[in-house]
């Protein structure tokens, strides 16, 4: 096994990692029809409008942050701060609520906080140079942290009734605003990644930021950037979460940064960059929403949804990388496996 | 470089013995022997647990997984003394470590044979690991009153003026500088994280170090968990929970580069004493347990800007794969 890296043309990987990740997109498709037919089977209760709509509350939240998480992991970074983020933009709108602000001050005051925090995450990796997983694990403690002692064991609860609207309302019918603000985000990402030249340089500054930076990229910029459209995602998301509990303890959304990049790389983004599509993230995010309503359904223990989400994750990234390994075998001299 | 890493142990021990003067100018009783030793015994944990992480951070990984098989091994440890209360300690000692080498040989098996990245591994098995804490136990606590006074009396056992357990600590930190200062095995970890490319042309199979690497994190996690269990007297499915982001952070504060090669078990041991300081004085300051997270996030960011400077080379992608077919970076 001492493998010595194999180089290819640029080209020619290229195109092999396209097609692997066309698909990749028609694998998920196949395993969310499936997951569908389960539920179906599973509980008469599934197939019903206001049940479904109930189902996409599951994921609603965390893939509107996990479309900028996408676009961060494409461009080689990585941000797990976001639940920190998520916590001090719902503290921060409690303090305000207890104050009596008004709705739109509420809302201002939950994005200009995530939008803050996310700009200290930039300059961080920009500015300071930190690698951003060590700079986003500090600063994930740092946002949570100041949640908890601004909040200590106290709960907030006195928000205005219209707040309840962004987590709890309907547009049309069973069609939450939630999934409808949802579905334009990712329409919007979708275009601005896939069919934009600021979205081709993403793809360029994770395939290799020094290239990116000698032909132009302003390689600095776009992470900075990148950073703060984060935060303000966590931010956004952050509202619809309180609005739709209704109240804000310290340890909102603790644990979802691994929810979401968990969303993020089973859509088929690879973690060290350069590759990866919105498509298959909002297919991962559905995918994860119905698994878990599915088994909510079923009365399934959280933690034991938890078994199934983790090891789906190691399932869909290591089932690939057998088969390219099996497949390699007869290629390289017999050994290889031992 | 070398002097570098030296004046930077010596530069983050000055500013521990700094902070603890600090401290004990306000508070005189909080240099008493009793409670430095009480003290070394509450970060222990964190000692040994950060050892773990260091070894596969110096491999260019990362593990987030530890957290999780302390829970898990821990559980089965209880479950097993529950069982057979009479069985004494070596059994629960034997299994602990046992199943923590195999937790961890399982991650290390994804990375090395299948070239995961390190970070998508053990952020699918913390998950499956804390789930499987729930099964193993039916979601039930076991409690110190279940336990049996061997299991509970042993790592409080006083040898010398300190417990088992920090003498367990101090033990490795002594095989852990000989290790990986004298042993050809701990030079190649350091050689795989440095420069992989390097290594595999000098005869060094990089995936090979970093399975040596997860195992060994395994293994000593896997102790941990029946000393955390031991030594808070209960064991459940939340125990240890988040607790891996305090052991990136001592090794951080402690000058491991996230990015592989770098690191010298002497900062990681400052670095868990540091926090282990502010946790110990933020009570004595008269600031609410809420507050400790916030102080220590604080200076996991400090640490990390002043450790960052010039160390991040332009070329070099934070999540990249050590044994990964260089491709793209042409």
């Amino acid at each position: 096994m001492s493998d010595v890296p194999v180089t290819l043309p640029v080209a020619v990987m290229h195109k092999l990692r396209l097609r692997s990740f066309i698909r990749w997109e028609w694998l998920l498709v196949l395993v969310v029809i499936a997951d569908f037919a389960l539920n179906t089977f599973a509980s008469p209760y599934f197939l019903d409008p206001w049940t479904l709509s109930d189902a996409t509350f599951n994921f609603t939240e965390k893939a509107v942050v996990a479309l900028p998480m996408a676009f961060l992991i494409i461009a080689g970074e990585i941000d797990i701060s976001v639940a920190g983020i998520m916590a001090l933009a719902s503290v921060m709108m409690g303090l305000a609520a207890e104050a009596g602000a008004p709705l739109p001050v509420l809302l201002a005051i939950g994005l200009v906080t995530g939008l803050a925090a996310g700009c200290i995450n930039g300059a961080l990796v920009t500015t300071f140079n930190v690698p951003s997983i060590v700079a986003t694990i500090g600063t994930m403690s740092l946002f949570r942290g100041s949640a908890y002692a601004i909040l200590g064991d106290r709960v907030f609860k006195s928000y205005p009734h219209a707040f309840a609207y962004f987590g709890q309302g309907y547009v049309a019918g069973p069609v939450s605003f939630e999934l409808v603000l949802f579905v334009l985000l990712a329409i919007v990402a979708g275009a601005v990644l896939h069919f934009t030249a600021p979205g081709r340089r993403v793809y360029a500054i994770g395939n290799n930021p020094v290239a990116a930076a000698l032909s132009g990229v302003r390689v600095t910029n776009y992470r900075f950037l990148l950073f703060a459209v984060t935060g303000l995602a966590a931010g956004l998301a952050s509202i619809l979460l309180t609005s739709r509990l209704g109240s804000t303890r310290p340890s909102i959304a603790d644990g979802w940064e691994l929810d979401i990049i968990t969303m993020v790389v089973l859509g088929g983004v690879a973690v060290e960059g350069g590759a990866g599509s919105i498509v298959g993230v909002v297919l991962a995010a559905v995918l994860m929403g119905l698994l878990t309503f599915g088994m909510g359904l079923l009365n399934v223990p959280g933690i034991v949804m938890k078994i199934v989400t983790g090891g789906l994750l190691i399932v869909v990234v290591a089932g690939p990388a057998l088969v390219r390994r099996l497949r390699a075998l007869p290629h390289r001299h017999r050994g290889g496996l031992g | 470089m070398h002097f570098f890493k030296f004046s930077r142990d010596a530069g983050l021990g000055a500013l521990t013995l700094l902070l603890l003067a600090l401290v004990s100018i306000a508070f005189p009783a909080f240099i008493s022997p009793s409670n430095l030793f009480g003290m070394f015994d509450d970060t222990a944990l964190l000692i040994l647990l950060a050892f773990g992480e260091m070894l596969v951070l110096l491999t260019r990984g990362v593990d987030l997984s530890n957290s999780a098989v302390v829970a898990l091994a821990g559980m089965i440890a209880a479950l097993l003394n529950q069982a057979m209360p009479e069985a004494g300690v070596l059994p629960v000692l034997a299994i602990s470590l046992l199943v923590g080498l195999l937790l961890g040989m399982f991650n290390g098996i994804l990375v090395w044979q299948l070239r995961l990245p390190s970070m998508v591994v053990t952020l699918g098995t913390m998950s499956v690991y804390r789930g499987l804490v729930f099964v193993a136990s039916g979601g039930a606590w076991v409690n110190s009153n279940q336990m049996s006074p061997a299991f509970l009396d042993f790592i409080r056992a006083n040898v010398l003026g300190i417990t088992v357990l920090s003498w367990f600590a101090i033990g490795l930190v002594a095989v852990a500088v000989i290790l990986l200062r004298y042993r050809p095995l701990g030079r190649n970890l350091y050689a795989a994280g440095n420069n992989p490319s390097a290594a595999a042309y000098a005869g060094i199979d990089v995936g090979r170090m970093q399975f040596v690497a997860f195992t060994l994190a395994g293994g000593i996690s896997g102790l941990c968990g029946y000393f955390w269990v031991s030594r808070f007297g209960v064991a459940y499915t939340d125990v240890a929970l988040g607790f891996e982001m305090q052991v990136i952070a001592a090794c951080v504060i402690g000058g491991v580069s996230m990015a592989g090669g770098v690191g010298t078990v002497t900062g990681v041991v400052i670095g868990a004493l540091f926090l282990g300081i502010i946790k110990n004085a933020l009570p004595l300051i008269g600031l609410s347990p809420f507050w400790q997270m916030a102080v220590s996030g604080l200076v996991i960011t400090g640490a990390v800007v002043v450790n960052a400077r010039g160390e991040r080379s332009p070329g070099r992608r934070i999540l990249e794969q050590s044994s990964k077919p260089e491709t793209a970076a042409v």
